[in-house]
């Protein structure tokens, strides 16, 4: 994903000139090329992630798009505050990218386990909060945040993620992106981030009769989209690499009660909400390990009965 | 220019008296100390253009002192901005004229009052004008007591590393902050050793006297490739005999008879020291 990242933002970058690179003095074999191609557009900050964001913060006040790359908790909640005040108050063109979401650098220890960004960076208002699922997405997105005028946040995993789709999907915002269609499935998973990647593989090793969505937008969420879905199915997964209160499960429940409410939608599907148990994990391990640990798994789901009540998730 | 000066600082602390008086609002001291460094910047020092705020070529002034909200609101209404009857509605319901300083109001470059935030920001600026070789120079004023926050020291890392020597902060070293004098909360001292040491080009004023103050601030004779940092000595309260020095007015707003002594005082005295 990082690689499909910076190989995009050069590409964007020689199309728009005000596209601007920062780092936290991470990005080793990663950022070099933008670095060498625009050496007057690029600066290795220093390991200040506050004061990475305020610069960003004003040299997008200069009329710079300006990225801000590091890793996982480093340019999010280190400088949370920067976010909010400097960048989204003043509705400041910044884009925070994050390597490492979920548990992406699981032996690295909950200092690096990226697993509460979501909800906090999708209450700060105006602030586009976005997963992408894959190398096409993480290509489609970063052309989207290169264009969309103001704050946004984009989580990557690490590298070598498999592609799930073809080509980079076309991007709305809040749009949702298929990845398997079955004939006649009820249930259907939405993931985001590096989960949608899991679910693909898991569906498909089960030949199950399920259909995946990812949501590489957790904020904002299309609601027409999600409407249509949520009429569509009985059963509903939502699965993501983050605690469990106030991310991505949170954010579609709360759009469809909303829905309901409003009138838009006649039901509400069962929603089973996969997520970490609003807990940390002290023990060393791979991703793999981690989220079998914390049950991020589409384990006994969906429930084979429609009418059998389905597991709470604590 | 210093006479002219000198009278601006005046109807700056009048209008910070008025507003803090007849809105119940508090931040006077931190206004007073700090209203000769606007007045001389904003008399005639900065590049600006009441008319066009926005205008590309203006002098960048970032205020990290958001609770000493009344001295810039003021000083931009002296000056053209627009009108000072505007500044009637400071804090009323649906005012832009918010207690901390808010970027909605003409002139007001960013929003600030959580501390620690321009800084950075103008750093930003800075350096977006050294990329551009743009004419333009870059002022940020901080308080004593927001040196507290780390996030000042990350720029002031930043600044001489990058020669951002179009970047000149202003510190309102008035030497109180909210709950104590800086030497009993956290000590600053040597201040200006600090400074010279993360290789900033140095200088300390009294930051009442409007010529000491014109010639530190001005952007020529610098040292090339340094950014500069004027430490402004200053007097919390400054001009108001029983507010010089308090730490209480800091949060105290005026009543009448406070209000009338005040005004009193500050119509009777010249408070600056012209050239």
């Amino acid at each position: 994903m990082r690689t499909t990242f910076i190989q995009t933002l050069i590409a964007q970058a020689q199309q728009d000139p005000s596209i601007f690179l920062l780092c936290g003095d991470l990005g080793y074999s990663v950022l070099e090329p933008f670095a060498a191609a625009f050496p007057e557009r690029f600066l290795n900050v220093g390991i200040a992630e506050q004061n990475m964001v305020g610069l960003a913060a004003g040299l997008s006040l200069e009329g710079y798009t300006v990225f801000c790359y590091s890793i996982g908790n480093f340019p999010t909640l280190r400088a949370m505050e920067q976010i909010r005040y400097d960048v989204a108050y003043h509705d400041a063109n910044v884009k925070i990218i994050a390597v490492g979401g979920g548990y992406a650098y699981g032996p690295l220890s909950t200092s690096h386990h990226t697993t509460e960004e979501l909800g906090m960076l999708r209450t700060i208002p105006g602030m586009v909060v976005t997963a992408p699922g894959d190398p096409a997405e993480v290509e489609a997105m970063t052309a989207f945040i290169s264009q969309h005028r103001g704050p946004c946040y984009m989580r990557l995993n690490k590298a070598g993620e498999p592609r799930l789709h073809a080509q980079p999907p076309a991007l709305t915002l809040g749009g949702i992106v298929p990845v398997r269609a079955v004939d006649g499935a009820t249930a259907a998973v939405f993931a985001t981030g590096d989960m949608v990647g899991y679910a693909a593989r898991e569906l498909e090793q089960r030949a199950a009769r399920v259909d995946l969505y990812s949501f590489p937008f957790v904020n904002p969420i299309d609601t027409a989209q999600l409407a249509a879905l949520a009429a569509r199915y009985s059963d509903i997964a939502t699965l993501e690499e983050h605690q469990a209160n106030a991310g991505f499960g949170s954010a579609v429940l709360e759009r469809l009660h909303d829905l309901l409410s409003e009138g838009a939608l006649a039901r509400l599907p069962a929603v089973r909400r996969i997520a970490i148990p609003n807990a940390f994990i002290s023990s060393a391990g791979s991703q793999d390990f981690l989220r079998d640990r914390m049950g991020l798994r589409l384990d006994g789901w969906p429930p084979l009965n429609p009418d059998t009540p389905t597991r709470v998730q604590t | 220019m210093t006479e002219n000066t000198t009278e601006l600082a005046r109807r700056i602390r009048l209008q910070c008296l008025h507003m803090c008086h007849s809105k119940r609002a508090s931040h006077l001291g931190g206004a007073f100390s700090v209203a000769d460094v606007l007045a001389v910047l904003y008399g005639g020092l900065l590049t600006a253009d009441p008319a066009q705020p926005k205008a590309p070529q203006r002098d960048r002034l970032f205020y990290s002192k958001g609770h000493a909200c009344t001295a810039l609101y003021a000083v931009l209404a002296e000056t053209g901005y627009y009108d000072k009857a505007e500044l009637d509605t400071f804090t009323d319901n649906g005012s832009y004229f918010t207690s901390h300083v808010n970027h909605k109001v003409p002139g007001v470059e960013l929003s600030t009052g959580s501390l620690g935030h321009a800084l950075p920001v103008a750093a930003g600026v800075a350096l977006a004008g050294k990329r551009r070789a743009a004419p333009w120079h870059t002022y940020v004023i901080v308080s004593d007591g927001e040196l507290d926050e780390g996030s000042n020291w990350e720029a002031i890392l930043f600044a001489p590393h990058h020669s951002l020597d179009n970047l000149t902060l202003v510190v309102d070293y008035n030497k109180i902050q909210s709950f104590g004098s800086t030497a009993e909360v956290l000590n600053l001292d040597p201040l200006a050793d600090k400074f010279k040491a993360f290789g900033w080009e140095t200088l300390e004023v009294d930051g009442h006297d409007h010529a000491q103050l014109a010639a530190a601030l001005a952007k020529h004779g610098r040292s090339a490739g340094k950014p500069r940092v004027v430490i402004a000595h200053t007097v919390k309260g400054k001009g108001v005999s029983f507010m010089e020095h308090q730490l209480a007015w800091h949060y105290k707003s005026p009543d009448a008879a406070q209000f009338a002594a005040a005004r009193a005082e500050l119509l009777q005295d010249s408070i600056g020291t012209p050239a």
